[in-house]
């Protein structure tokens, strides 16, 4: 009961206390426990609420920000990575976290993603992925696996689906996690890990739309999505020692890549130190 | 303005724009390589690393003006340049700049279109999308220079403007001027007024990023300054916060729009040839102001009154100004190198008795002289 107490404390503190509460979100979406998880992470890592600025672009899930009491920028479809490098690199020493839906990084956005892990720079994305596109209606989006049902695909889904984990590594991110909305814990640790982390670092977190992509393919309300979740997620270390066909209609959860490159931002001011002693 | 103050040099309009931004303060540029615009990127790369400001070549032109606008609401004077292609994918987050009061300064180095069009020919067809180029109702401040020593002088212009009223400024320069050299006296630090954006003063729980303020610009803090505010491109009220009041909706486009008109004289920028006695006026900017008062000296020679009236404000249009200048006036050209975008704004403030022609030249090459002293001919 405590506890409970205390962190829903901790999570009013972390809100806006002026704006109108209930959230534009179905009651049961999982953007309400990315953003408890997110809160959680921030509250007990320390940071001051004035040295963290929070970016999303368009979709339910970039509705967030609008919540937390940070600096907060929502910006347009597909773009909230280039608005929050230029935050990043006009202030190095801001925290700055995206919040992102799939078909926000991954399909409008792709390039965005792609580029910004290359850079390696600074930034968290918490990418929260529901497989589908929630907020025009539930088409589908560059996660939807094959076969599955959206209004857009409403015979069967032909296209193949992208791995936002695998697309992160393979373009130079330096920590890539994957979490989900029914292991919070585990979201909460991968978040902290990924603010902690000097360059890029994305956690990509599945999530439930039960509105639509539940819906539309019989996966039940959103208790049984996360039952889903719960039943197939296998974590990192457990997955290493399991033969390929045993993680068959799995997917893999935890830290999954972590490397130690130079973060943009540090490059860049090095550039600026060699210039500078160059003319002295 | 001393000229023995400054130091002489012979610039491209580029590079003047590069000296003119850094000059005002620009801190802060992300761009993507176009034709004919390429040298302000490549000038800033090199010039701002070496002041300890920030160059950033992104993967695009949307993600260019996006991280512009990041850095801005950091506090930080930020710019990008472009030209055709790359305004055009610019503009949806040009609009958020609008929305979101975001300062910054985009320069479009003007070139055939429509689409990949005419990379290094010149060309001002996009005298329209510097006012209307994204979607929704607001009101754009775009200047024009026609010499080198303009580009630097209304890029600095451009930077404060933007700075002053919160809003994005579009610099509309060309290709034949970007590339182009003029000696040109570099101000002394100083010998130019540069503006800073309007800071708050109040404590943060008092704070309103979008505040009705009586001049309707609101003072404007930053990320990192202890003031924690939502700025998103959703309608929103004064605290920042989406809405769907009606009354709060029109508050906020209303502010768009009177921030700006209010001070069209403060912003309205013309330099006149000639005129005083003028019954014939041309009325242009960018290049074609050269040309055209190259045609005028050569007409005047043959004692036909006419003069010159070079935009340097495009937009916000400067209706009530120009109309009191055309009193005395009885035929105005407008001259341009697009299919007559300028002459149309013209005709809807021109007083009735004033016949106005349009003469268009879009192929790619420069409004002669000799083109517009023809027509000077032609309707006298
Ligand atoms: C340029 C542009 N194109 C299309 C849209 C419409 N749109 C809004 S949100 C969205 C998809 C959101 O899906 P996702 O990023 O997966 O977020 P979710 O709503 O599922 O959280 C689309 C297509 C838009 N706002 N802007
Ligand atoms: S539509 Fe889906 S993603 Fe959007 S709030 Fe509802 S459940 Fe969440």
């Amino acid at each position: 009961m405590d506890k409970i107490a205390h962190e829903s404390d901790v999570t009013h503190h972390y809100l806006r206390p002026k704006k109108k509460f209930p959230n534009v979100w179905c009651a049961g979406c999982g953007n309400g426990i990315v953003m408890g998880a997110l809160i959680r992470s921030i509250d007990r890592l320390g940071l001051d609420k004035d040295e963290v600025v929070v970016v999303s672009g368009i979709g339910c899930s970039s509705r967030m920000p609008v919540y937390l009491d940070f600096g907060t920028l929502h910006t347009t479809h597909g773009r909230a990575l280039p608005f929050a490098t230029g935050v990043k690199i006009a202030k190095p020493n801001m925290k700055v976290i995206v919040i992102t839906g799939d078909g926000d990084a991954l399909a409008i956005g792709g390039n965005h993603f792609i580029h910004a892990c290359r850079r390696n720079i600074d930034i968290t994305t918490i990418l929260i992925n529901n497989k589908i596109y929630g907020m025009t209606g539930g088409q589908f989006a560059p996660t939807t696996p094959g076969g599955s049902f959206a209004t857009t695909a409403p015979y069967g889904n032909y296209e193949k689906q992208f791995d936002a984990v695998k697309l992160a590594i393979g373009a130079g991110a330096s920590y890539v996690a994957r979490g989900t909305v029914y292991h919070v814990q585990q979201l909460e640790k991968l978040i902290e890990g990924a603010i902690m982390k000097k360059g890029f670092a994305l956690v990509d977190t599945y999530s439930n739309c039960h509105t639509y992509y539940g819906r539309f393919n019989k996966e039940g309300d959103a208790v049984a999505m996360l039952d889903w979740f719960k039943k197939h997620a296998v974590p990192i270390n457990v997955a290493q020692k399991l033969p390929p066909e045993k993680l068959e209609g799995k997917f893999v959860t935890g830290l999954i890549h972590e490397t130690n490159a130079t973060e943009f931002c540090e490059e860049y001011a090095m550039l600026v130190e060699r210039l500078a002693a160059k003319e002295s | 303005m001393k000229n023995n103050t400054g130091n002489a040099r012979l610039l491209q309009g580029n590079e003047a724009c590069v000296l003119g931004a850094l000059y005002a303060g620009v801190r802060f540029f992300a761009g993507y390589p176009i034709t004919p615009s390429t040298e302000i990127a490549e000038g800033m790369a090199r010039e701002l690393p070496k002041i300890g400001g920030k160059f950033i070549q992104m993967e695009d032109e949307i993600a260019s003006i996006a991280a512009v606008i990041g850095a801005s609401n950091t506090g930080c004077k930020s710019m990008t340049a472009t030209s055709g292609p790359g305004f055009s994918l610019m503009q949806e987050n040009i609009g958020y700049a609008y929305i979101t009061e975001s300062p910054c300064v985009i320069v479009d180095v003007q070139r055939g279109g429509p689409s990949t069009g005419l990379p290094t020919k010149i060309s001002q067809s996009d005298t329209m999308q510097a006012r209307w180029g994204t979607h929704g109702d607001y009101t754009a401040i775009a200047l024009a220079p026609s010499t080198v020593k303009e580009c630097f002088e209304e890029t600095v212009r451009a930077v404060n403007l933007s700075e002053r009223f919160r809003t994005p400024v579009t610099v509309l320069a060309d290709e034949v001027l970007g590339h182009m050299r003029e000696m040109m006296i570099v101000p002394a630090k100083g010998e130019l007024e540069t503006i800073e954006r309007h800071k708050p003063d109040v404590p943060s729980d008092w704070y309103r990023h979008f505040e009705i303020t009586p001049s309707f610009v609101s003072p404007m803090a930053s990320f990192g300054d202890g003031y924690r505010y939502n700025v998103t491109g959703l309608i929103h009220d004064q605290d920042g916060f989406p809405t769907a009041n009606p009354n709060e909706i029109k508050d906020k486009l209303d502010k768009l729009r009177k921030k700006i008109e209010r001070y069209t004289d403060e912003i309205f920028k013309i330099r006149t040839d000639m005129m005083d006695d003028a019954h014939i006026a041309i009325v242009s900017y960018g290049t074609v102001s050269r040309s055209a008062r190259q045609a005028i000296k050569i007409a005047r020679e043959r004692r036909i009154k006419v003069g010159a009236i070079q935009l340097l404000t495009l937009w916000p249009f400067p209706d009530l100004k120009l109309r009191e200048m055309f009193g005395g006036i009885r035929k105005i050209i407008v001259a341009e190198l697009n299919m007559g975008q300028l002459v149309n704004e013209i005709k809807r403030i021109a007083p009735r008795h004033v016949e106005v022609h349009s003469l268009q030249r879009y192929d790619g090459e420069v409004m002669a002289p000799q083109q517009i002293l023809d027509k000077i001919r032609e309707v006298k």
